[in-house]
């Protein structure tokens, strides 16, 4: 299941000094998404640039190889922006790429920092008109004496070329800080959720949204919860769901009423008491949530476990999986040097029988449902030659048995860390965000779902 | 519970409150402005905190509460240096306008028109929430923080009985939640 994967050549996304350990920190990738072919897989990054790398079609001479992935377009998606009345700079950071479905030759993409939603369009040129009868070669007007005769502009082939433009601009909506964005079914709506509210946009209205989950309390001295991620159902483009720092999941329906406060389902484990410490508030709050392709099950991410909830019960996950259950005493470390803050993303595998989620030390950890193994991996230079195995990892605990290979907890690198995931939407490729590193994964056994 | 164990706990009590403290003043001035996330689970953890904290203090000093009674002018000045909130919160009050603006602005996007607490006149009623126990000098836990001035700013004449001692005041009664909005 995961053992023998691939390393592709790691792509450095912008880092000038390869050897040191220096990273700018514009080049730190906030953002990774697969397209919906998985053809095109698109990072952002904390410098509001977007980089796209395309898939190259398996070669004719070895059939078995998988393409590999290269840089297909890069370009500034957000600038840092001053909002003068509040005094505050907007970060360019971008928080999340989203894809549209495509419908034509080109493709969409939404992409979101903190308080603007972007449509932007990616469309190929490879042909160019020329032989215009009142322009020449560089554009310029031709002396009229000089045409003589009529000629057809012909399409002549040139250099690829990838143009990016925005096509829309989704401004002002947002009081708090954007923390997820989802395309609807339906392929003509999408939500932008910030901590207090959720708005429903229309792809060609920029200036106008509906405002369908508003958690803001009267008195903000009240203030319990804000959300922390937001969903649209893969198939039902009536229900969406959204997570709390509490640590719960609401599944509300758009058909009950224009404002769902109220929801459908609510989702909540109840807190075990005997582990209530100080940290307990901080690691129930849920950093990500994912739909499985199905619509069946919901995944959730909070601080040490992902869980995967049946959206047809509940009172209590399905199934919770330990990601770094070692990490439990040291939550006041944790604290200290604001680790217990970091938000991990989690996947799910295109036939939802694997989940994958990021741990600390660019170690990755996926679940297998079925056969309940596990397995941790490590995203690095040192381990992933191109076409190198992937070693599983271990974790031990400070003074444990140790194999070797094992890594003891107090080794363990906490600022190196995997927050962004993805899994392409139907085969074993997964890509990695390390910091400011890409690495891209494929399971060379076979490309099917097993 | 035995008497070490409670000092245990209230050690790290006291430390992750004054933890907490410094990254609350350090998330004002991040890039991106104030993350209300971050902002609430940091006011749940010094909450949980300043629980544990006041109830290992009230386990080891059961008896001082009666003669404390009314909090007199006097001991005012000391309550206000027993919770970490007032050693901090004078601080961005006394160093004028940058808090005031952003305290402003905070309750600006907030209050649609509905009415905010005002810190300095905060109702009397409210001293009976106070602790009563010895009360200790500096809190060990803390460093030892005077007002400074931020670079380009000048000091103005705080009118003593308002700002400092008021401030102090009130805050050892606000309850956490108010920490989000006053940033």
């Amino acid at each position: 299941m995961g053992e023998d994967t691939d390393a592709t050549p790691t792509l450095n996304h912008h880092g000038f000094l390869p050897d040191h350990n220096y990273v700018t920190e514009a080049d730190i990738i906030s953002t990774v998404e697969f397209n919906h072919t998985g053809e095109l897989l698109a990072t952002g990054d904390k410098g509001g640039r977007v980089v796209i790398f395309q898939r190259e079609p398996e070669s004719q001479t070895e059939p078995f190889s998988q393409g590999e992935y290269n840089v297909y377009s890069t370009f500034q998606s957000h600038e840092p922006e001053f909002d003068y009345l509040k005094s505050l700079e907007i970060e360019e950071k971008i928080n999340k790429i989203r894809w549209l479905p495509q419908q034509n030759a080109a493709h969409f993409l939404l992409s979101t920092n903190d308080k603007t939603v972007k449509l932007w369009k990616v469309s190929e040129r490879d042909k160019r008109p020329e032989g215009y009868n009142l322009k020449d070669e560089e554009g310029r007007i031709k002396d009229l004496s000089t045409v003589t005769s009529l000629q057809v502009p012909v399409l002549k082939p040139v250099d690829l070329m990838v143009e990016v433009s925005p096509r829309r601009v989704f401004a002002n909506a947002h009081t708090y800080h954007i923390n997820s964005i989802s395309v609807n079914s339906d392929y003509e709506t999408y939500m932008s959720a910030d901590d207090l509210r959720i708005n429903l946009w229309h792809l060609d209205i920029t200036d106008r949204s509906f405002n369908i989950v508003d958690i803001k309390p009267a008195n903000m001295e009240d203030l319990t919860e804000v959300i922390t991620a937001a969903e649209f159902h893969p198939h039902h483009c009536n229900l969406f769901v959204y997570s709390s720092s509490k640590g719960t999941l609401r599944l509300c329906d758009m058909r009950e009423a224009a404002l769902c406060d109220k929801h459908s389902k609510l989702f909540e484990e109840p807190e075990d008491p005997s582990a209530h410490s100080f940290f307990s508030e901080i690691i129930s709050s849920v950093s990500d949530v994912k739909f499985s392709h199905s619509g069946r099950y919901l995944l959730t991410r909070d601080y040490l476990t992902a869980k995967v909830w049946d959206l047809n019960m509940e009172s209590k996950p399905l199934e919770t999986y330990q990601v770094h259950d070692y990490l439990r005493s040291k939550l006041c470390s944790l604290y200290e040097n604001d680790c217990i803050f970091d938000k991990f993303e989690c996947a799910w595998n295109g036939s939802d029988s694997v989940i994958m989620t990021g741990a600390y030390n660019n170690f990755f950890r996926m679940f297998d449902r079925n056969t309940k193994r596990d397995v941790t991996l490590e995203a690095s230079r040192e381990s992933s030659k191109p076409r190198a195995v992937l070693k599983p990892r271990r974790v031990c605990a400070a003074g444990g048995k140790r194999r070797k290979d094992d890594i003891s907890v107090d080794s363990l690198d906490f600022t190196k860390k995997i927050l962004h995931t993805a899994w392409h939407p139907t085969e074993n490729i997964i890509a990695i965000a390390a910091t400011n590193n890409l690495y891209i994964f494929q399971d060379k056994l076979s490309s099917e779902m097993h | 519970m035995s008497a070490i164990t409670a000092m245990d706990v209230n050690v790290e009590a006291k430390r992750i409150l004054a933890v907490s403290i410094s990254k609350l003043y350090a998330s004002r001035t991040q890039r991106g402005g104030l993350r209300l996330h971050r902002s609430l689970l940091l006011s749940l953890v010094m909450r949980s905190a300043r629980d544990i904290y006041h109830s290992s203090r009230e386990s080891e000093a059961p008896i001082a509460a009666a003669p404390e009674e009314p909090m007199d002018t006097s001991s005012r000045a000391e309550e206000q240096t027993q919770l970490p909130e007032p050693e901090s919160e004078p601080q961005p009050v006394a160093n004028g306008a940058e808090a005031a603006s952003e305290v402003s602005d905070s309750r600006e996007e907030e209050s649609d028109g509905e009415t905010t607490e005002d810190k300095e006149n905060v109702s009397p009623t409210r001293q009976s929430r106070k602790r009563r126990g010895k009360a200790s000098a500096a809190p060990d836990f803390l460093p030892s923080k005077r007002a400074r001035l931020e670079p380009g700013e000048e000091r103005y004449a705080a009118p003593l009985g308002s700002c400092r001692t008021m401030a102090g005041e009130s805050l050892t009664t606000l309850s956490l939640n108010r920490v989000i909005p006053a940033f």
